[in-house]
């Protein structure tokens, strides 16, 4: 395997070797093996039905793995819901983002874990801290941060989505396709966002079949075909058509610069 | 339509620290007031008004077209009743006396209806404890104490409450089946209850027991004049320096809040409000001897409506209501329990529903077996709606039901007047139901198109 090393300390944030998932007699996942290593980010692209969301679901505790093993700073852990996932640090931002459009956006940045005052809502509190949040990240843009998230646009309901992943101290952040609801502009300043999460120190996991969100922001690239994964490196061990072919075919014909590009074989 | 807010996501490269998104430019926020609630954005008065009126025409109204609607049945009542008597001291009192019940009820269902569910078994649940603490406190049975009998009633409304949230979370059942089937069977329950009496069928109020006093004066006892003077003058000045103090806090660390201004209006309007209520109240409304004072009714009413505020505005049951009535999967994913949130939801209706019981019980001087809990259920609905909480869930407020209330029982009350009717009460009140579920699916429509 070739280890990414330039992470923090040479072991990577989140190792998982071997995971196997089937949801009755249909397989899955067939011995997954992913490091995603902290201040990068990972794109996991494949084909539809490659398994990508079951992957998302098992490492973010929704279904838990039949088989394998999960490391946390080389740690070996159960996650077993999605509160053991939050508890190690792992937030994931769905595809639909789980908003409620009624709240405004500290209502939302805060739903299930509000800050309380003599055992009322600390609203004072949570307007503060939500504020700096979005400020730490540069999202600025929004008129009022008590506004409601139904006003939003596509791109400014993402921001917040995402900055309610990485509110809670969270080491790694998953995001389901952030981008695919949105244009051209507001595509380019979710990948903004997300490059300075990275830039925070944070692993990321960015799920995409879009290969021009995948060679402009990933630092690594891994591919899923039909439950396998085909392919795992830097990105500069991949093109735009070795790209396609491992994710089709699960397989490349071409050498790219640093050659040994698929080094893990199903 | 494109939205106004989509080019303002920029994202600055390389600055410093921003400044949080709170302190946004002020020209730019009353050109973009459209979206956003104007009391989040005006830094001065005028612009909160421009914002205000930016929003009514976007198709976000509030409480304005019910009390718009409150305005002019006041002004048509009072132009065509007979001597002019509907906006009477006499009449006012009279009219919230017969909203109380309405009014409350409403409220119990802004519960359910912020989740998106509906209680049908308000209309017998509420007269269920009417009926129990009337029951308990006849002199020749039980002869309970007045506190235990409306506790119990209560608790028996909780009890109801908690089966059928219960039966509507865990089995699944649609709550519209559930409290239908809860209100044929809440019928049958009081008739029985109603038969344990001593006077088979129709306990009475009217006795010389303390208690039965205590229970009929929920709604026709009254405060003496001069407290009820020293009692608003307390509460307003409680609820104003509170708002001032809060308002002031926030401008300071340079959180959203509203213009100083602003809050020295609505200050200046719980004020104003406080002192009309007092003062018609204290108008002599006897065509004999003395009847003056606030009655008992009205703090009850606005207690229950202090409660329930403060307990779905600042409390986390209150957030998670809002946010499972918004998008259940989003509550789901935050780690609510929805089944809990939605279970109390339905028991702290049926509670609620147990107070106007109470009220209503009162104001008929007991119970008796041709309760019509059918309006009453309908009317508690339409009451929430015609107040401005939407059907869909997510959206409404208490006040809406306190609002809503008051237009049913005007309506009724004016219709009584003119001698019309009660064919006329119910076309009257169901065509200003269907405006104002209108209104508010015009609201939604603009709200969504634009």
């Amino acid at each position: 395997m070739s280890d990414p090393g330039d992470g923090a300390g040479g072991e990577p944030l989140l190792k998982v070797r071997g995971l196997d998932k089937h949801f009755g007699a249909v397989q899955a996942l067939y011995h997954v093996d992913l490091d995603l290593p902290a201040g990068q980010i990972t794109a996991l692209t494949g084909d539809n039905g490659a398994g990508k969301s079951v992957f998302t679901r098992c490492i973010s505790g929704i279904h838990p793995p039949d088989h394998g093993q999960i490391y946390w700073e080389g740690r070996p852990v159960h996650i077993r819901s999605a509160r053991d996932a939050s508890r190690l640090g792992i937030e994931t931002v769905y595809q639909d983002l789980a908003l409620a459009d009624n709240l405004d956006i500290v209502q939302n940045m805060f739903l299930g874990r509000e800050r309380l005052r003599r055992r009322l809502l600390d609203e004072d509190a949570m307007e503060h801290e939500a504020s700096s949040t979005l400020a730490g990240l540069r999202v600025t843009t929004v008129r009022s941060i008590r506004q409601p998230v139904g006003s939003l646009s596509g791109g400014q309901r993402q921001s917040v989505a995402v900055a309610k992943a990485v509110m809670w101290n969270s080491r790694l952040v998953i995001l389901d396709e952030p981008t695919a609801a949105l244009g051209v502009v507001q595509t380019k300043q979710v990948l903004e966002l997300v490059q300075r999460l990275r830039d925070k120190g944070l692993a990321v996991m960015l799920i995409s079949h879009n290969l021009n969100d995948v060679f402009e922001v990933a630092d690594r690239i891994a591919v899923l075909q039909l439950g396998r994964m085909v392919a795992e490196g830097p990105v500069a061990e991949f093109d735009r058509q070795s790209l396609v072919e491992y994710m089709t075919t699960g397989a490349s014909s071409r050498e790219v610069a640093a050659g040994a590009g698929g080094g893990k074989g199903a | 339509m494109a939205r106004a807010g989509d080019d303002l996501l920029t994202t600055q490269p390389a600055q410093p620290a921003e400044p949080p998104a709170s302190e946004a430019d002020p020209t730019e926020a009353a050109v973009a007031g459209l979206d956003v609630p104007p009391a989040l954005v005006a830094q001065s008065l005028g612009e909160y008004l421009r914002g205000w009126t930016a929003r009514v025409r976007n198709g976000e109204a509030g409480v304005l077209p019910v009390v718009a609607g409150m305005v002019l049945i006041a002004a048509v009542f009072e132009a065509i009743s007979p001597s002019h008597v509907f906006l009477s001291a006499g009449n006012i009192v009279n009219l919230f006396q017969q909203s109380a019940v309405f009014m409350v009820l409403a409220m119990a269902e802004c519960f359910v209806l912020l989740l998106g569910e509906i209680d049908l078994s308000v209309g017998y649940a509420g007269p269920l404890a009417g009926v129990i603490a009337v029951q308990l406190v006849q002199p020749s049975t039980t002869n309970w104490p007045w506190w235990a009998a409306i506790i119990v009633a209560l608790l028996a409304l909780a009890g109801v409450g908690a089966l059928q949230g219960t039966l509507i979370t865990r089995l699944r059942i649609p709550s519209f089946i559930v409290t239908l089937a809860g209100f044929l069977i809440i019928n049958g329950v009081v008739l029985i209850v109603l038969g344990f009496g001593p006077f088979s069928g129709y306990p009475s109020l009217i006795g010389e027991s303390s208690n039965l006093h205590v229970i009929s004066n929920l709604m026709y006892g009254n405060i003496d004049p001069l407290v009820s003077w020293v009692a608003m003058i307390v509460i307003v000045a409680l609820l104003g320096s509170t708002l001032w103090l809060r308002d002031a806090r926030r401008r300071r660390s340079g959180l959203v809040a509203p213009p100083r201004s602003l809050t020295i209006i609505k200050i200046a309007f719980i004020a104003a409000v406080g002192v009309v209520v007092v003062a018609v109240c204290n108008v002599n409304r006897a065509h004999f001897g003395t009847l003056a004072g606030v009655p008992w009714v009205i703090p009850i009413v606005l207690g229950v409506f202090g409660v329930w505020m403060l307990l779905l505005e600042r409390t986390r049951f209150g957030r998670y209501i809002y946010a499972i009535g918004g998008n259940p999967e989003a509550a789901r994913r935050a780690g609510i329990s929805l089944a809990r949130v939605r279970t109390w939801a339905f028991i702290l209706c049926s509670v609620t529903a147990g107070i106007a019981g109470l009220l209503y019980v009162s104001y008929l001087g007991g119970a008796s077996n041709n309760i019509n809990g059918g309006q009453l259920t309908l009317y508690a609905v339409a009451a929430a709606v015609i107040g401005g909480t939407s059907l869909f869930g997510g959206r409404g407020r208490v006040m809406h039901g306190l609002l809503g209330g008051l237009v049913i029982g005007g309506i009724y009350n004016g219709m009584f007047l003119l001698g019309l009717a009660v064919q006329w009460e119910f076309i009257v009140t169901g065509l200003v139901l269907l405006v104002a579920v209108a209104i508010d699916s015009l609201s939604r429509r603009s709200a969504t198109a634009g």
